[in-house]
């Protein structure tokens, strides 16, 4: 007797909407993830961008489920209520052969399906981004790329597969899978979980997984990717702002988030440690020296905080979504453009399971999704409405976000458990003071809200309390 | 439509009030977003305050009680757990547990106060692990949530609330293993580096800083690095410290986003540029305190919160607007000078000021259009410490400069 139809490995983007996608099938779903919150790999750290898709080789699997990717976002981000914002990409020249470069891109584009895009003169480019640098001879400009938020595309997939009857298992690591005659039975620690099929969406850790089950299948890279965040400045840089693509990736860049912050990076620094998301002092100047070539002008006096993620570059240079053996699948080596392309390979691979599985399409499936209510985004009579049901959506917490109480406590019924997983859920500690001020507040509402000793919080997993 | 609305009921928000009170506006709302009056002085259990005030030493909650007795005894409307969400020159709107509000008013004074760098303004490599707080965070979690933080702890920069810190933290039972300060000499009060370091022998490390911060989960270490004159680490002598905690006392920012918001001009402090009267560009909107520049000692707080509550209430009862059009420039070996202008009106104007670095045998000089117009000697004067200075307007001319220069000469 089989616990599950399928259990998804990872609870990631690529995992998460892997469930999403599966969640309309008339199936039962389990997803694990190994952290005590979803979102904590590679989705939680990268650029935030909903590539068009002129970057990937042509006739890969990159280069489809990116556009394929980008155009299901745009359709998804009302449906599932993401904070995205289609804001334009511009790709800088800044010699002759970065002149050439912009020729390419433009076909490759083209060959990848990119509807449409428009060289733009120095003038041009000057004239709708006053910050960039002088310098600049020409831009291609991709008027579908958009500026997404990571971590609501995840919340949003787990959310949505969640209420459409998927199953999702935190500090749930795998640590051993069994083949058996009619599917698999999955170990995490003490518990085992029996099901006809798995999907192994385990990030920078997939080739382990994979190893699990088919002996030395792939390997992945890590691939370390450093990045500034800066203060919040309104119309300093409105489109995400490329160089030319160079040897290991698309080069650093200059973009506006969707939340209004400044995002400059990433580098790609080959570690070969999985878990390594330390950054490093040459790495951020290097970054910061980049950026300044597209963006003269970027004050780092406004820094709020650097990070890096781990990149998992596949041997092959291009995602691996298969079936390896019957009722095992990957989706594994998703890097860039991993989060644009995520709806497309959570439909991709859901339906190759779908298929394996013989499974039918629910008829009581729920679309949508709606977020968490911003407060500070409500009009006055809204927000009065609002309070006067709930007075916690009056009370402010994170006064640099401007997030309330009723945010952080709605965070908090909908899965967060430590301060990381507050703050990528509602903002709160993710302002220009990190937390200075809000920190003790929130440990007061986690703990009354889970019932836990303040001693007991963590900002990320056991391990990581933040009092003593 | 209210007189008077004070934003902020700390230290400089509570003396606002109480100088606008006295000179005659009764109309009057402090809005502060904390539970209670205050403040940041709350959680400054140490003593320390009020030297120059009372005459006597307090704790800074005895301090701020003083202030809260008075405003308190003046009937002064006070809304607490309220955040101000924008300012105009004469509108405000807030919001609490019982909605969203708006109202007119006549003049705001602004006492919002500063709040800390944090890692990011240093862009400290390493992980991200727990462990990792501003020093005002830590002595909120310490001294009014009666929480532990560390047990061996690190603490970066040698301002006052990281001199404090120290001790406290000693005091509570923890290790604190150094105290890391990247300039040749410490940001803080001279009598915080002997009571607070020196009496309990907690090393300071000078021209040091820290590289990076190990540990994934939670703080395990940090590496420290002497800098060098150009204060660039010197990697080749770096240390690691092991650790659980590291605090940072890198600086006060003064916190103005809803200046910002409102179109007031601001000036290199952080804080709105002034006039002597401590108004703003925004007409009828005041600054004082944390909030217009860093301040050492909360005793001066007070006293320039008391003269721009006095000032906002001129506005009010009379509406006279003094005409300030005597600029106020930092020369050399000075920082800042606040206000950064002065109008005709009066006999006499304060100018507060930071130096740019610790000198022996300072001479300062007010020099008006390049005619000396005061001098002024002093054995030490340090970063840490505000200047201030009394100048005579009828003295100046078209501009005040201030210089700070070592005197070698004599």
């Amino acid at each position: 007797m089989m616990d599950y139809d399928v259990i998804v490995i990872g609870g990631g983007v690529t995992g998460t909407a892997i469930a999403w996608y599966l969640a309309r099938y008339d199936i039962k779903v389990l997803l694990l993830e190994k952290e005590c919150e979803l979102c904590e790999g590679a989705s939680k750290a990268n650029s935030g961008i909903a590539h068009s898709g002129y970057d990937p080789e042509p006739g890969t699997l990159k280069a489809s489920l990116n556009v394929r990717g980008s155009r299901m976002l745009h359709s998804l981000a009302s449906l599932l209520d993401l904070d995205y914002m289609q804001n334009g990409a511009m790709v800088l020249a800044f010699s002759d052969s970065d002149l050439k470069k912009l020729e390419k891109l433009k076909e490759r584009g083209s060959a990848n399906g990119v509807s449409y895009s428009e060289m733009l003169s120095k003038d041009e480019v000057l004239r709708r981004e006053r910050n960039v640098s002088k310098d600049v001879k020409a831009a291609l400009f991709f008027p579908t790329s958009a500026i997404i938020c990571p971590f609501s595309l995840v919340y949003a997939f787990a959310e949505n597969a969640a209420v459409n009857g998927v199953e999702v298992r935190t500090s749930a690591p795998v640590t051993g899978i069994e083949k058996r005659r009619d599917g698999f039975v999955i170990h995490s620690d003490d518990l085992s979980f029996a099901s006809r099929s798995v999907v192994n969406a385990a990030g920078i850790y997939a080739d382990r997984i994979s190893a699990m089950v088919v002996p030395e299948y792939f390997s992945l890279t890590p691939r370390r990717g450093e990045y500034v965040l800066l203060d919040k400045t309104e119309g300093f840089v409105t489109s995400t702002l490329f160089r030319t693509p160079a040897e290991l990736g698309k080069g650093v860049l200059v973009t506006p988030t969707v939340h209004g912050n400044i995002l400059v990076g990433p580098d790609c620094i080959e570690t070969g440690e999985k878990d390594n998301t330390a950054t490093v002092s040459k790495g951020l100047a290097a970054v910061m020296e980049s950026g300044r070539k597209s963006v003269p002008e970027l004050n780092y006096r406004t820094i709020i905080t650097s990070f890096s993620g781990v990149r998992a570059h596949p041997d092959g240079n291009d995602f691996i979504i298969d079936m390896p053996c019957p009722g095992f699948f990957n989706a594994a080596g998703i890097e860039s453009p991993g989060l644009t392309a995520s709806p497309a390979i959570g439909e991709m691979a859901g339906s190759m399971v779908a298929e394996y599985l013989k499974a039918k399409k629910k008829n009581n499936y729920i679309e949508t999704r709606k977020k968490i209510v911003r407060a500070s985004s409500l009009s006055p009579e809204k927000l009065n409405d609002l309070i006067a049901t709930n007075p916690g959506y009056g009370r402010i917490v994170c006064r640099c976000e401007s997030v309330s109480e009723g945010e952080i406590v709605e965070a908090v019924r909908r899965g967060a458990v430590t301060l990381d997983g507050v703050k990528r859920r509602v903002r709160a500690g993710m302002g220009r003071c990190q937390g200075g001020f809000c920190t003790p507040l929130l440990l007061d509402i986690l703990s009354r809200e889970l019932n836990v000793k303040k001693e007991m919080l963590g900002k990320k997993g056991p391990g990581s309390e933040v009092l003593v | 439509m209210r007189a008077l609305v004070v934003i902020g009921a700390g230290a400089s928000g509570m003396a606002a009030a109480i100088s606008a009170h006295d000179s005659g506006v009764k109309d009057i709302l402090i809005i502060e977003r904390g539970p209670e009056m205050g403040g940041i002085l709350t959680q400054c259990i140490h003593s320390g305050f009020g030297l120059h005030t009372f005459h006597e030493e307090l704790t800074g909650p005895e301090y701020a009680d003083r202030f809260q007795k008075e405003v308190l005894k003046r009937g002064i409307d006070v809304l607490l757990n309220t955040t101000v969400l924008e300012i105009d020159s004469h509108f405000i709107r807030y919001i609490n547990s019982t909605g969203i509000y708006e109202e007119e008013c006549q003049a705001i004074v602004l006492a919002m106060g500063s709040r800390e760098r944090a890692r990011g303004a240093l862009n400290i490599p390493g992980e991200r692990p727990a462990g990792i707080f501003s020093a005002g965070t830590a002595q909120h979690l310490m001294n009014l949530d009666g929480c532990r933080i560390g047990k061996k702890v690190v603490i970066l920069g040698s301002g006052d609330i990281g001199l404090i810190m120290a001790r406290r933290l000693t005091l509570e039972g923890s290790h604190v293993l150094a105290v890391v300060e990247i300039m040749p000499y410490s940001g803080g009060l001279k009598r915080n580096i002997v009571q607070c370091l020196e009496d309990f022998s907690i090393p300071l490390y000078l021209s040091h800083t820290i590289t990076e911060i190990k540990g994934k989960k939670r703080v395990e270490g940090v590496a420290v690095s002497p800098v060098d004159e150009n204060l660039q680490p010197l990697p080749d002598r770096s240390f690691d410290i092991p650790c659980d905690t590291l605090l940072l006392s890198v600086g006060l920012l003064p916190e103005n986003e809803l200046t910002k918001k409102a179109g007031a001009e601001l000036s290199s402090t952080g804080g709105p540029v002034v006039d002597d009267s401590y108004e703003t560009s925004l007409p009828g909107v005041f600054a004082a305190g944390n909030v217009l520049h860093i301040h050492d000692l909360v005793d001066y707080v007070s006293q320039e919160a008391e003269e721009a509550g006095r000032n906002a209430a001129r506005y009010i009862l009379s509406g006279e607007c003094d005409e300030a059009c005597i600029p106020v420039v930092p020369g050399h070996g000075v920082r800042y000078a606040v206000p950064q202008f002065i109008s005709r009106t009066g006999k006499d104007a304060l100018i507060k000021f930071r130096i740019a670095k610790p000198m022996r045998n300072a001479v300062i000089s007010l020099i008006s259009d390049g005619r000396i117009i005061k001098r002024m000697r002093k054995k030490v004067v340090s970063p840490g410490e505000m200047e201030r200075v009394s100048v005579q307007k009828s003295l100046i001319d078209s501009e005040l400069k201030l210089e700070v220069a070592e005197n070698d000469e004599t």
